[in-house]
């Protein structure tokens, strides 16, 4: 099948002013006859149910923390981008959009990454009515900072927390809603499967993570909030709780996932010291604007870094990409650091790390400045490695991050269910094959602000009200689906943990679909994982019941279908015959190592079709067109 | 990804707060754990420790955790009755076992507080953290309309105090800490971040005042002015915000 976008034609800056023009409307006095259901509530969840529930929609809002405050985009360190040109350094939303375009490497939509740059200064206007607290300079005016893959400053930032400092904005304005009674809030509840009627989505089945109760919640829309799915490595940068859980089960019940292969791997992380080690923590990348990276020119110089002569370093990034140099973006920075490291030039304990150096501009600008900027970060840094990053070079290497691909959505941001709507990082939409640094923040509150509460209300608009009742057939099938295969998980009691195949699961994947990929690799992997899938319903452990509150249950759940997902992804990794982005397979580079596309052949979004779990899944395609921004090698140097 | 293994190793002995249920008496149950290196994080111990209670086919112990890099504000213990264990500005995520040795004895318990009944273990609901922000802790903006950021310059020190205040996780450390029991730290610097912003200003009154019924109403206590919620605060969030939530309800009552 070939997918359609639907996406506006004519003039791109025209493209989204017309299209909200032509969508339909519902009155206010029917917006309360609709109930919306909202999962996850980070960036984009919180913001969609707030605006919601404002409009005056019946709003009811999930998610497995215990407070909506928690969402991993709390996380989020740098900052967000707007194209607002306050520095006057020439950016314009003509120049945001160009960026993100090409930075994703010309596997996006034009007209998606259009609307998310010509929304992205109301976000900021948005967050500073709410009270978010951005750096501003001397004369009380919004500061700014550089980010990758991008030659102006655009970044907005509150210090090293803009992710949480947004997110609480996002919260109080959820919060409001819930004193107001539009918003009913649902905290430790598990998305675990999506109710479709008629071939539309019109509820979810959750357990309630306290009390173990499995019931279902039925809407006239539902909306997947629910953040990406880069755990499948079992080590990364996401919170614990982060899963592929929803949008999975969405996939089963037939929205199509699109561009599994597309993962980020943040080039600034610090490097795993253990094989205990449950997750990897990300130094934010913002501090590439005054850190330099390199590695001994020489291998195996095992010299303590500050011994090392400036003769004896190699700056590779600014060597190899002179114009953007650090500022590299970020599949290419990451890229960079496993070639040194394979190349036996890594540092630091299994010398996988390189190089994070502040000497030269704290020599510039002086310890005090470093400090206002990174302070949190070094400090961090310290409590994590027991080492002085003001006094001895940081360690760094990639990790796991964030994932560009998603469930398959149109322009309005609906997947192919009507009725099931997909937002932020757990959709695909504008970040192609590789996301530029303070684009998720962007792509999250537009979608949730500014974007769903116009195309939600063109779909209510073609419904009717409260068309499913929580009795009807399909809800209680998918009652029993869920408490059936929960009860599967705590019945097999074998002698693995969770964890234990978790982490087979996650260092398969890493080791063969991590920063590269080959064919032999992918095809080994796609045999692995249902030997591991196998082991995992034939000789897992999970103590405890069902009702109550059992957190082994809940993360054997998602390990159930990061087992399925993985596969999925492998797939859709060895169909795309090229590397773009993220996504880089060894067969396909130039003699630089530098990524070939084939736009011949790949200019395309892959959307798979669910066939069953041990079935090969169907591939369909959206062509990918490029008329503003020319496709083009895509080159930093 | 390949970890290395040579570091020395700790065994310590855990008397960890277990209990079934909100209703359920508690008690503290002696514990192990072994093959501990300083470069585990406390999580991470406690993680070891829970593979090897499933193994023998016991509950591990439940324990609230998430982000595992001190932002996301769910991890609660109080750890040799200091809660986040006692390392400045450092919550139980990020604390590592190079602060203890091997033999040490380390008491886990729960957040305690009137206002947060334990769930399980370690977890307890801090629904009513929610519930004060619910009551007011926002400006009534609506999507959409906004003004130009720059619009309305802030002074500098004025969106630092604002950020300062703003820097809080709502971990409930705070409360735990307080022999009172009190959220006048946590109330207050939300109070606070908002009122030094003049967006914040058009409700700062009302805002103060729903809060701080709010606080009452969810059974935490008042300020006696013991400082001990600055002290475990992960954040270093100041006591003088709870200065500026007074000075706010003062205002009300006499502006």
């Amino acid at each position: 099948m070939i997918l359609d976008g639907k996406c506006p034609t004519g003039p791109i800056e025209k493209t989204w002013d017309k299209h909200r023009f032509d969508m339909k409307l519902v009155s206010p006095a029917n917006k309360r006859k609709y109930k919306i259901l909202v999962v996850g509530t980070g960036l984009a969840g919180a913001s969609a149910a707030a605006s919601l529930g404002e409009l005056g929609y019946n709003v009811e809002s999930f998610c497995y923390q215990d407070s909506p405050r928690r969402a991993h985009s709390i996380a989020a360190q740098g900052g967000i981008n707007a194209a607002k040109n306050y520095p006057n350094d020439s950016d314009s939303i003509y120049r945001l959009f160009y960026d993100t375009v090409k930075g994703g490497d010309f596997r996006s939509r034009e007209t998606d990454v259009w609307r998310l740059a010509q929304v992205s200064n109301n976000i900021i206007d948005q967050c500073v009515a709410q009270g978010v607290p951005f750096a501003r300079d001397y004369g009380g005016y919004l500061d700014n900072r550089s980010f990758g893959g991008a030659q102006v400053s655009r970044t907005f930032f509150a210090r090293g927390q803009t992710g949480q400092q947004l997110l609480l904005g996002a919260y109080s304005a959820l919060s409001r809603q819930i004193k107001a009674g539009t918003v009913t809030m649902f905290p430790r509840t598990e998305m675990l499967d999506l109710v479709v009627v008629d071939g539309e989505a019109k509820g979810i089945t959750i357990r309630d993570l306290v009390t173990g109760e499995i019931r279902v919640h039925v809407g006239d829309a539902v909306l997947l909030c629910t953040g990406g799915y880069v755990n499948v490595f079992y080590l990364s940068t996401n919170a614990m709780g982060c899963s592929v859980t929803a949008i999975w089960k969405a996939y089963k019940k037939g929205a199509f996932f699109a561009n599994p292969c597309y993962t980020q791997i943040h080039p600034t992380c610090i490097p795993q010291a253990g094989d205990y080690q449950s997750k990897l923590t990300l130094m934010s990348e913002s501090l590439r604007n005054d850190g330099r990276i390199w590695v001994p020119k020489n291998k195996g110089d095992k010299r303590p870094p500050n011994e090392i002569s400036e003769e004896d370093r190699d700056y590779y990034l600014e060597r190899k990409y002179p114009s953007f140099g650090n500022l590299a973006p970020r599949d290419i920075a990451s890229r960079a650091a496993k070639e040194q490291c394979d190349d036996g030039r890594g540092v630091g304990p299994g010398e996988r790390g390189v190089y994070l150096d502040f000497r030269d501009s704290i020599a510039r600008l002086g310890e005090e400045t470093i400090r206002e900027r990174y302070g949190n970060l070094f400090e961090m840094y310290e409590r994590i490695t027991d080492e002085n990053g003001y006094k001895v070079p940081m360690r760094i290497y990639p990790a796991p991050h964030y994932v560009m691909g998603g469930l398959w959505v149109d322009y309005n941001l609906m997947s192919n269910i009507p009725g099931l709507f997909v937002l932020g990082e757990a959709n695909f939409s504008v970040h192609g094959a590789n996301r530029l640094g303070a684009s998720a923040l962007m792509q999250g509150l537009a979608d949730g602000y500014f974007i769903v509460p116009y195309t939600v209300a063109h779909y209510l608009t073609q419904t009717k009200p409260g068309k499913t009742a929580s009795d009807h057939s399909e809800c209680r099938k998918s009652i029993e689906e869920v408490k059936d295969s929960t009860k599967k998980l705590l019945s097999i009691n074998g002698r693995r943990t969770v964890t234990e195949l978790m982490h087979e699961l996650g260092t398969l994947m890493w080791n063969n679909v991590g920063m590269a990929r080959s064919k032999e690799g992918l095809t080994e992997c796609i045999m692995k994982i249902p030997a591991i899938r196998e082991e995992f319903w034939g000789n897992l452990r999970v103590t405890g019941n069902g009702g109550e509150i059992n957190q082994q249950l809940e993360n054997a759940g998602r390990t159930a279908d990061f087992l399925e997902f993985a596969e999925l992804l492998c797939r859709d990794a060895l169909h795309r015959n090229e590397s773009c982005g993220g996504h880089f397979r060894v067969e396909y580079q130039f003699e630089d190592g530098e990524a070939k596309r084939d736009d011949k052949n790949f200019c395309y979004s892959a959307a798979w079709e669910f066939k069953g779990v041990d079935s090969e899944p169907e591939l369909h395609k959206e062509p990918l067109e490029f008329k503003e921004v020319k496709l083009a090698v895509r080159s930093y140097k | 990804m390949s970890g290395q293994n040579e570091h020395k190793t700790m065994t310590l002995k855990l008397i960890v707060w277990r209990q079934k249920g909100p209703n359920e008496p508690g008690r503290f149950e002696t514990l192990t754990a072994r093959n501990i290196t300083e470069h585990h994080s406390f999580l991470e111990m406690l993680d070891v420790v829970n593979e090897d209670l499933i193994r023998e086919g016991k509950e591990p112990i439940v324990f609230d955790h998430d982000c595992r890099e001190g932002i996301c504000g769910v991890c609660s213990q109080v750890i040799n009755g200091l809660a986040h264990g006692g390392q400045e500005r450092t919550t139980v995520c990020q604390l590592h076992m190079r602060k203890f040795k091997d033999g040490d004895t380390i008491y886990i318990e729960p957040w305690r507080a009137r206002a947060f009944p334990i769930l399980k273990d370690l977890m307890v609901d801090r629904g009513a953290l929610d519930t004060i922000i619910q009551a007011g802790g926002y400006i009534s903006t609506h999507t959409g309309g906004a003004p130009d950021g720059n619009a309305i310059p802030i002074p500098k020190p004025d969106a630092e105090y604002s950020m300062d205040a703003a820097e809080c996780i709502g971990c409930g450390a705070c409360v735990a800490a307080c022999p009172n029991g009190a959220a006048m730290l946590f109330t207050g610097a939300k109070v606070a971040q908002l009122a030094a912003l003049p967006q914040g200003q058009v409700e700062a009154k009302e805002r103060a005042l729903a809060m701080i019924k709010a606080m009452q109403e969810c059974g935490f206590g008042n300020c006696t002015n013991h400082y001990e919620c600055q002290a475990a605060c992960p954040k270093d969030i100041h006591v003088k915000f709870i200065a500026r939530l007074n000075r706010e309800y003062l205002r009300v009552l006499f502006g």
